[in-house]
């Protein structure tokens, strides 16, 4: 059973992990995530980003089908660990260590 | 960098010279004697915004606000008239908290059709009438007609709903704003209805947290990650284009780039494969002209302006997206924070991706600001320094500190007064 569409079968090893639908999960996936397996997904989805959005982009943005909500969700978490990867070295916003900063309303898909 | 002129007197502090250069003290920032104040003179007084029209989208939308500071919760409510109302949570019967689910002390919403007391039953509208006295012949001369909620003051501009506990506000809600402010009117708020809303409940005092946001020179410090190692000058400033002070209100602009014309090394691989970044995306719905007052100095490029409404508001406004902030006071140590992101709704995948990198890049870097103002309470609760310098880039940190000081003053000599 796969999750993604079938141009971006390279991509399903990640998708279990990283298709979250909302921020605070995907927040607390990169939180309990480790460096490595974040540049291991970052290093395999960021070439494939533009090819990700142009695939989307020939859906209806509210009426997107499964498979391509699931990139689109996977799409999500590389900005989310883009981060960590490209500036910060660390799941952890630097010197954050007694703040949080919650997302509770957002838009969807 | 670029330098920006300043007005003739040769700094923008002493264009305003009733904010003087001298030191300034933030004992107003530990002090919990000086927060009794505060709760009395400005948030029992100014206009207070709540929310935005959009929060309550249709007949018996509602949503309740705690503003701890001002003792108060308050019920905000669109009424079968399509009114929005403000009243205090309170049941006319025996006082207990209205609207609340789970958690009398949290906030709450949804869509009512009436409001219903958990306590013994007793309803009333939208509007805020008493509709129903459970065994109302067991009351002594109840006149159901007076049992109505009691209401708030309301008032809405542009789109923002405003709350003034006041018993009898000093001015209305537009005089309150000011031209400078109301010089927003017509900004499409109305057309940025794809929000992001964010909350944290931080351990610093809200003016020092306001300060923040307030002010760019810590940014080269503070924030060296929001351009890439690469292009990352040590020894950079940063010079606001304008600043200008109305009445309480203050207002900063920001000269803008264009983020797609800037060489590749100037931008995250995030940036670039996304277009969009920490100033949202690069290109934005084409909004037709904006009003004058968006960009009161003429700033050109002009890329954002950022008003910052007395008390606790602040209205950070791009051309295709806004940003608005409010602090809440929750002790002399602390506040509630929320941060909200509106966007014109998504019409492709494209945009709302570049929607989504806007609002994750806000959050790490306003999580760099929040990280640490905890620890410039920490300091100044220490009491050992009292007076600081402040620089004419900080001008609105300086004005800020001195409106809450006048506001407090007016308070105090009016008690005064009434005693003698």
């Amino acid at each position: 059973m796969t999750m993604l569409p079938t141009e971006f079968a390279d991509l399903e090893p990640f998708a279990p992990k990283w298709c979250l639908p909302s921020e605070p999960g995907r927040y607390a996936m990169r939180l309990s995530s480790s460096m490595d397996e974040m540049y291991e997904f970052y290093e395999a989805i960021h070439p494939r980003a533009a090819a990700a959005i142009s695939h989307l982009e020939r859906f209806d943005l509210y009426g997107l089908p499964e498979d391509a909500t699931n990139l689109l969700h996977l799409l999500y978490s590389m900005i989310m660990v883009s981060f960590p990867v490209e500036a910060w070295g660390q799941p952890r916003v630097p010197d954050t260590g007694s703040a949080s900063f919650d997302c509770f309303t957002e838009p969807a898909p | 960098m670029t330098q920006w002129p300043k007005p003739p007197e040769g700094s923008w502090t002493e264009h305003y010279p009733a904010l003087g250069t001298g030191t300034v003290c933030f004992d107003d920032s530990v002090s919990p004697e000086f927060y009794e104040l505060e709760r009395e003179a400005i948030f029992k007084r100014a206009w207070l915004n709540v929310g935005r029209v959009e929060d309550l989208p249709r007949i018996g939308s509602c949503f309740t606000k705690e503003i701890t500071i001002a003792n108060a919760s308050v019920i905000l409510v669109r009424g079968a008239d399509d009114e929005v109302r403000a009243f205090h949570n309170i049941c006319r019967h025996r006082g207990n908290r209205l609207v609340w689910s789970d958690d009398p002390h949290q906030e709450t919403g949804g869509v009512y059709r009436q409001f219903t007391c958990k306590y013994h039953g007793w309803r009333y509208d939208l509007q805020g009438a008493c509709t129903f006295v459970q065994q109302e012949d067991e009351f002594f001369d109840l006149d159901k007609s007076s049992c109505g909620l009691a209401p708030v003051h309301c008032d809405i501009w542009n789109g923002f709903i405003f709350v003034n506990l006041d018993a009898r506000p000093r001015q209305g809600l537009r005089e309150f704003l000011g031209p400078m402010i109301t010089g927003l009117d017509g900004y499409p708020f109305e057309k940025m209805t794809e929000h992001y809303d964010f909350v944290a409940e931080n351990n610093s005092n809200w003016k020092l947290f306001a300060d923040a946001f307030q002010e760019y020179y810590h940014v080269p410090s503070l924030h060296p990650q929001q351009v890439p190692p690469a292009v990352r000058d040590p020894g950079a400033g940063f010079t606001c284009a304008h600043f200008q002070c109305d009445g309480p209100h203050r207002l900063v602009s920001t000269a803008g780039t264009r983020r797609w014309a800037l060489p590749e090394e100037c931008m995250y691989p995030i940036e670039r494969v996304t277009r969009s970044g920490l100033v949202g995306p690069w290109e934005t719905p084409d909004v037709g002209a904006l009003p004058d007052g968006v960009n009161p100095g003429k700033v050109d490029p002009w890329g954002i302006s950022n008003f910052q409404v007395f008390p606790n508001l602040e209205i950070l406004v791009y051309a295709g997206w806004y940003i608005l902030y409010r602090y809440w006071p929750t002790s002399p140590r602390s506040h509630r924070f929320e941060a909200t992101l509106g966007f014109h709704p998504a019409r492709t995948v494209r945009q709302r991706v570049e929607h989504e990198v806007a609002s994750v890049v806000f959050k790490e870097f306003a999580l760099q600001d929040a990280g640490m103002l905890g620890g410039t309470q920490a300091a100044l609760e220490t009491g050992v320094l009292h007076e600081f310098p402040l620089s004419d880039q900080e001008i609105l940190v300086r004005h800020f500190h001195k409106v809450v000081a006048d506001w407090v003053g007016a308070y105090r000599r009016e008690g005064i007064g009434a005693v003698g």
